[in-house]
């Protein structure tokens, strides 16, 4: 009975310690949607728990910036076109480092590990990327990171648990390597393939890197490399928005600089915070097929 | 039946392009080649940039035309320059930083295994994991509204119950970068590693636990004796390859969107050293010189790593 004691006050302390962590995890984040749709002239005083008034003004005057609707355009667009084309090109490189008869199949196996240690550099990147015609080019967006040696691996040992006989079952009735790999191969890995979508649309969603080096156009913003602009720029261009939106809006709403950040950020985090917590045993179950497996 | 059985027996798998029959090894080597073109054009090409490390380049100059200058690029950043040691020293100092703290994800998954109620546990899971799936930019952002100096919320929390009397500027405080941007980065990644190891504490065989409270050992004991025994491979290969990484562990989003005038000398990373060189000042030969140096001592670091991981505890980390 003693131990049930103790392991009783265990239990307590570290539920304690970890919801405490939780909140430290998860508190930033509900504290950004408050203030944005909090009223921002009272939101100065101070908002903790709840909003500070109810407001969707912000997210209005926000919207109403070509700047903003532009960047969210692109960064959709990335996001869709960009996974499309990596899930695309990584499970069928993937599925042709399975099949034995290929060609230097190990070697260019090896080829593709060697990239993760490798790295040229950031000058020699760039000027490579500049060579090839991705300085403000859409597709810098979509094709560079279309295939990429983390998942591919992944997806790769997947496959190669795909029990053979299904494969030459196909390969007796005549069909072609193309068409094994989109009616059987594709089909039965979709467990692997939707996780490495999700990590890829994620992925798509985030960078901002390319987008800081080789794009210096209006039409190429990404909304992540906007939002760092109104975050580090914060006399320029917070000030320009608010004069646009004094301008454009007759209501009585006034937006400070903080709740113009608030918003774009609530914006940008989103996606993210909606389909994180729904699809996160996916996420969890991709990598761990990975390093079970491999 | 007769028919298909020769057919599986040869080598060629009818497949028509344009009429011609071509054999499974061509049409597998007419696909994969694309992908191995991209490999080579995008990872491999650009390492004939190096070239640019030992000449005096200047854009707009083919490589050809510019004067051979072998190692003094290397020579200047290693010697002359105050920066490049200084940003040796941050890089360092935050990797290591970063592997002392790295037994925080472990502690993490501990405690969430111990958690009995599954709902809550998975509800923790999310919660801690969610920061790792934010961009460097949202993390910012989130720092800025909480620690910036004029309405952070942490100032204007305490200044108005009158804790303090003037904000505090954590973001612009360059004594504790080392220290603020490990949490930074704890914060972010710590969940979602807790996930990893808490893949591994799954895999443990609950049959050793059995044996154990049998043998009449209390939970802590069983810990020690089974848990961490069963993660240490998992953890094992992280810290070696944390290890082998020591030049590029802090990612350059990081130090780039946390960057300002006030913490400058201690948040400038080689990889911002380099970002600085190359793209501010387009001087590409020091820069280049400076990427061919990371990689190269990474890679002899990662062997090192791997040779002293194979060593000390029988696993490489490949």
């Amino acid at each position: 009975m003693k131990t049930s004691l103790e392991s009783k006050i265990a239990q307590i302390c570290i539920v304690i310690g970890l919801t405490i962590v939780a909140l430290i995890c998860s508190y930033p984040f509900y504290y950004i949607l408050i203030y944005s749709v909090s009223i921002p002239s009272e939101a100065v005083r101070g908002v903790y728990w709840i909003p500070a008034g109810f407001t969707m003004q912000n997210y209005i005057e926000i919207f109403r910036q070509n700047d903003i609707l532009h960047a969210a355009f692109i960064s959709v667009s990335r996001t869709i076109l960009g996974t499309a084309l990596g899930v695309f090109c990584t499970s069928l490189f993937a599925f042709l480092l399975t099949q034995q008869r290929l060609r230097f199949r190990m070697a260019i196996y090896r080829l593709v590990v060697v990239t993760m240690f490798l790295n040229a550099g950031l000058i020699p990147w760039y000027v490579t990327m500049v060579k090839l015609g991705f300085k403000n080019n859409f597709l810098l967006y979509i094709i560079p990171s279309a295939i990429g040696a983390f998942y591919l691996i992944l997806v790769k040992t997947y496959m190669e648990q795909i029990p053979p006989a299904l494969q030459e079952a196909a390969m007796i009735d005549g069909a072609g390597p193309f068409k094994i790999y989109y009616k059987i191969i594709f089909p039965v890995s979709m467990p692997v393939i939707a996780t490495i979508a999700i990590f890829m649309a994620v992925d798509q969603w985030n960078t901002w890197l390319d987008n800081f080096y080789l794009a210096d156009i209006a039409q190429l913003q990404t909304l992540q490399k906007l939002l760092l602009g109104y975050l580090a720029d914060q006399q320029a261009m917070v000030m320009s928005a608010m004069s646009k939106m004094q301008q454009q809006s007759s209501n009585s709403v006034k937006v400070t600089p903080t709740s113009i950040r608030m918003t774009i950020t609530m914006v940008v985090m989103l996606p993210v915070l909606l389909i994180y917590p729904i699809f996160q045993k996916y996420f969890v179950k991709g990598i761990m097929i990975g390093a079970v497996k491999g | 039946m007769h028919i298909e059985r020769t057919q599986r027996a040869s080598n060629k798998v009818p497949f028509s392009l344009r009429g011609k029959t071509l054999s499974m090894e061509t049409t597998l080597s007419l696909m994969v080649a694309p992908f191995v073109i991209f490999i080579l054009v995008l990872n491999y090409l650009p390492l004939l940039g190096w070239s640019m490390a030992f000449v005096d380049y200047s854009p707009g100059i083919s490589i050809f035309n510019s004067e051979f200058v072998g190692f003094r690029f290397f020579k200047e950043a290693l010697l002359y320059t105050a920066d490049f040691p200084i940003s040796i020293l941050n890089t360092f100092a935050m990797s290591m930083l970063g592997i002392v703290f790295s037994v925080v994800p472990v502690i993490l998954a501990i405690l969430i295994s111990e958690i009995k109620n599954d709902k809550y546990r998975n509800i923790l899971q999310t919660a801690t994991s969610l920061p790792n799936f934010m961009s460097w930019v949202i993390v910012y952002s989130v720092a800025f509204s909480f620690f910036a100096q004029d309405d952070g919320i942490i100032n204007t929390f305490l200044m108005h119950f009158n804790i303090i009397s003037t904000p505090t500027n954590l973001l612009g405080n360059k004594d504790i970068v080392w220290f603020s941007q490990t949490f930074f980065s704890l914060w972010k990644t710590a969940g979602w590693t807790a996930i990893i190891y808490l893949g591994a504490i799954a895999g443990i065989d609950s049959e050793l636990y059995e044996a154990a409270r049998v043998d009449g050992a209390g939970k802590i004991k069983q810990i020690i004796h089974i848990m961490i025994p069963g993660i240490m491979p998992t953890f094992v290969v992280m810290l070696f390859l944390q290890i082998g990484w020591m030049l590029g562990g802090t990612s350059f989003e990081q130090i780039y969107v946390f960057h300002n005038a006030l913490v400058h000398d201690k948040i400038m990373t080689l990889d911002y050293y380099t970002y600085q060189m190359g793209m501010k000042n387009l001087n590409f030969s020091q820069a280049t010189a400076m990427g061919m140096f990371k990689t190269i001592v990474s890679i002899v670091l990662l062997f090192i790593s791997g040779l002293a991981s194979k060593k000390l505890v029988g696993r490489s980390i490949i």
